[in-house]
């Protein structure tokens, strides 16, 4: 059995291109063509970047490596599917525990053919001692990499995941050379990839030209494209709209209506996995009650926040981190609401008249996290709720307030599977467990669904495991966000996938200038 | 040994000194800074085993009185390292960085010093009038907006509503001065309105406080023209005031620019210390901070030189 025909988010589909296509929606019917030199205004780029791929993070390099420079064994299509790049095919063994990839046979841009050395020693970048890898409690699953001659690569894991094949299409997981010693030469940013890297001047440029006998036929249609980094939102804007640059990504929700009224530009908008957990220590007081937990997350006007942080450019959350577009999204849970007396009910079980937490914030965690604080301590007041407001800096947040504080506001750019998701932040003992929630039921699901092949039953699963997160879990989770990029007319594109910004980071491979 | 000289070289000497302080001093502030490069290069997926490779990858593990001495041991040799964050040459970092940095601040000296002069001797020579109060209040409003509020109206009004410059100045590698200098002029602008009006006020003032010398008035009373008591009269003895406030400036404009490179986009020395200090990159950021650090001793030096090189009673003393 091939895995390359998993399917979800179908209904997304017809939503985005909707939003997608607007006024270019005649051009882009004419296909794609070859050529044009394009620039796009980047955030999250800075002098330290490197193009060592264990600390890729979202930022420009990884948009020039992953969609352009490199490939990975799977990609992740429009649908959300995971289809296979390097890999001809993929397929498991009974209890999904041995996956065995078929390779392509291609060519490295300088020539190399790719072998299956190059894969294990791609993989083995994230794995053992001495990695720094943001990517290998990923690949701890993994027992063991083999290779089956030159074509084919077999992974062992500890236990079955059915869902493996969209960790190999993480962005971490770019296949690069081995450098004949079982490691890769990650300094030379050669890759299989439609484009080869001209030039990388950290923070400042990243420049990129096609390459000429690029394998995939239909896709790498630009000659040039440079990626300017311009963290400013206002400079980004300012970029796109003076013909600066061609396309640029996170579009504030603050300015967004502004930018799309302009003629000659418009917004590519999807509903993504992003979203903004409050999590709760489940093991510290007063948040060890359950009931305590229930009151905060009645006490919460999510549909505020989203029109006032996100001005409505999102989608509710349910106190689960399962997003609307993800293939088992329990859609029939009921959404909460604002309920000050349904809060104020389960402070009385919790054996409480009053309750007063502090809320660390910082607008490190996301764009808005100060301002939606102080909605919540608004909205949490009308329930007998006194919320204080506790702002940290921004500098440092990560390694000193997260995961530290008990009640500290959080951001996840969310992850392709249900399974992904829980396992990385919800289960027992996970590293990143930021509400250190400990549930027996939902942890015996988690395994179960994870080596179960029949969709059904996952379904099933995954419904459950929503739902206990939900009404027992310790993370308050009010909204999910779209991601917003904006682009001129020069620029067309197809149907743009929703897994992350810029068409899940493939913009430069994937869109074509008109 | 002539004096000027062996001040030069008594203020050099000490100038290294204040290196060396300065070197101690801001590898003291950023280990009491919290965190470092790998947490926070690795960020939200930081865990305790991928920092510890980290640390021992990059020698971070080592206490830090030796990283200390290490890097001092290389800066002494002329070897400033690599940087953390990246593994580049911090020489091939910051030269280009540095070109930048230097060619923008040229460029708004090149109009905001005699710009600023100009004005100055004449808001001096037409006190009271309505040009000078003109010249006061134009020069100190635009001080006293916010850099960025001044370059986001420029922005708004010569790149957004009638697009005559471009909204980034990065002019990218390879590109010829006409295009360096179109793209840097908004950036430019910014600047010189941002520094003109500390040089203009104090040339003014420097002027208008040596009209009311005795021997000014001699000079007006033997018959020489206002431009001429002016120039020849005044100007010379108001010299080194305004020296030194544009020294100052100078040092403003390669060194104060952050804000106005964020705004423009463009690939600054400021940008490139504000980022590692972010990310903890300790040799990055003591190189630029050296280079800062040089800049105002330098620039001070020259300033005092000039001073005394400019005022005969100091030149030949006694």
């Amino acid at each position: 059995m091939t895995l390359t025909d998993i399917s979800r988010r179908g209904f997304l589909a017809t939503g985005t291109a909707a939003l997608a296509l607007g006024p270019t929606a005649l051009r882009a019917q004419a296909g794609p063509r070859r050529g044009g030199a394009i620039r796009i205004g980047h955030s999250g780029g800075a002098t330290s970047d490197t193009i060592d791929p264990a600390t890729y993070a979202a930022g420009p390099v990884v948009t020039a490596m992953l969609g352009g420079v490199c490939n990975n064994l799977v990609e992740i299509d429009a649908e959300g599917r995971a289809a296979p790049e390097l890999a001809e095919s993929f397929e498991p063994d009974a209890e999904a525990r041995v996956w065995t990839f078929k390779l392509r046979d291609v060519a490295f841009s300088n020539g190399a053919r790719l072998t299956a050395a190059d894969v294990i020693a791609s993989f083995n970048h994230h794995r053992g001692e001495d990695t720094k890898s943001g990517a290998k409690g990923l690949l701890e699953q993994v027992a063991e990499i083999r290779a089956d001659g030159d074509r084919v690569v077999v992974f062992e894991l500890t236990a079955g995941n059915a869902d493996f094949p969209f960790v190999a299409a993480d962005y971490h997981f770019v296949i690069m050379p081995d450098d004949g010693s079982g490691r890769i030469d990650w300094q030379a940013g050669i890759g299989t990839g439609g484009y080869t890297l001209e030039e990388h001047e950290p923070g400042v440029r990243i420049r990129l030209k096609r390459r000429d006998d690029y394998w995939k036929e239909d896709r790498a249609w630009f000659d040039e494209v440079t990626l300017l980094t311009i963290n400013d939102p206002t400079a980004r804007q300012n970029a796109l709209v003076t013909g600066e640059v061609d396309i640029i990504n996170g579009v504030p929700p603050k300015t967004v209506h502004l930018l799309g009224r302009r003629p000659g530009l418009s917004l590519v908008e999807v509903t993504g996995t992003a979203h903004y957990p409050f999590p709760m220590h489940c093991d510290t007081a007063p948040f060890d009650d359950v009931n305590v937990r229930l009151a905060l997350k009645h006490a919460i006007d999510r549909q505020e926040m989203l029109d006032k942080v996100l001005k409505g450019h999102g989608s509710l959350g349910n106190d689960h981190p399962i997003a609307p577009g993800n293939r088992f999204h329990a859609a029939d849970l009921e959404q909460r609401a604002h309920d000050p007396d349904r809060a104020k009910y389960h402070l009385k079980q919790a054996g409480l008249d009053s309750l007063d937490v502090s809320l660390s914030t910082s607008d490190a965690a996301f764009a808005g996290a100060v301002d939606a604080a102080v909605l919540f301590q608004e909205s949490a007041g009308r329930a007998g709720i006194r919320v204080n407001v506790d702002r940290k800096p921004a500098d440092g947040y990560w390694s000193n307030v997260w995961l530290k504080d008990p009640f500290a506001m959080s951001y996840w750019n969310g992850r392709p599977t249900e399974d992904w998701m829980f396992s990385l932040v919800y289960a027992d003992g996970a590293e990143w467990n930021e509400s250190r929630w400990s549930n027996p039921r939902f942890n015996e699901l988690l395994v179960a669904a994870r080596a179960e092949l029949d969709e059904g039953l996952r379904a099933e699963m995954y419904h459950e495991m929503q739902a206990l997160c939900r009404d027992d879990g310790g993370s308050i989770i009010p909204m999910f966000a779209n991601y917003i990029d904006g682009k001129n007319d020069r620029i067309a594109h197809g149907e743009v996938a929703s897994n992350r910004f810029l068409d899940g980071w493939k913009v430069v491979e994937r869109w074509w200038a008109v | 040994m002539h004096p000027l000289l062996r001040m030069t070289v008594q203020r050099l000497a000490f100038g290294l000194l204040t290196l060396f302080a300065i070197s101690l001093f801001i590898f003291l502030a950023i280990e009491l800074l919290p965190g470092d490069l790998t947490e926070e290069i690795l960020g939200q997926s930081a865990t305790p085993e991928t920092v510890a490779a980290f640390r021992r990858e990059l020698g971070l593990d080592q206490p830090a009185h030796l990283r200390y001495l290490d890097w001092l041991g290389g800066a002494l040799t002329g070897d400033f390292g690599t940087s953390l964050a990246n593994g580049r040459e911090i020489g091939e970092l910051l030269a280009a960085r540095f070109g930048n940095t230097l060619f923008l601040a040229a460029y708004a000296a090149a109009i905001s010093v005699p710009l600023a002069l100009f004005l100055g001797l004449l808001a001096a020579l037409y006190r009271g009038s309505w040009f000078d109060r003109f010249v006061n209040v134009a020069t100190l409003s635009s001080i006293s907006f916010p850099e960025y509020f001044v370059a986001y109206i420029l922005l708004l009004f010569l790149s957004v509503k009638w697009g005559l410059f471009p909204s980034i100045a990065d002019f990218g590698s390879g590109a010829d001065l006409g295009t360096m200098l179109y793209r840097t002029f908004l950036p430019a602008l910014t600047l010189v309105l941002v520094v003109t009006a500390h040089m203009m006020r104090m040339t003014r003032a420097a002027i208008i406080n040596l009209l009311a010398q005795p021997y000014i008035e001699m000079a007006r009373l033997k018959g020489a023209s206002p431009a001429r008591v002016i120039l020849r009269h005044a100007l010379p003895n108001a010299l080194s005031p305004i020296i030194n406030v544009v020294a100052l400036n100078l040092a403003y404009l390669i060194t104060g620019v952050v804000i106005v490179e964020v705004v423009f986009v463009f690939p600054g020395l400021g940008q490139l210390m504000v980022d590692s200090v972010a990310k903890r990159d300790i040799p990055v950021v003591q190189a630029a901070c050296l280079i800062f650090a040089g800049i105002y001793i330098l620039l001070n030096l020259a300033a005092d030189l000039l001073a005394i090189a400019t005022n005969p009673r100091l030149m030949h003393g006694k």
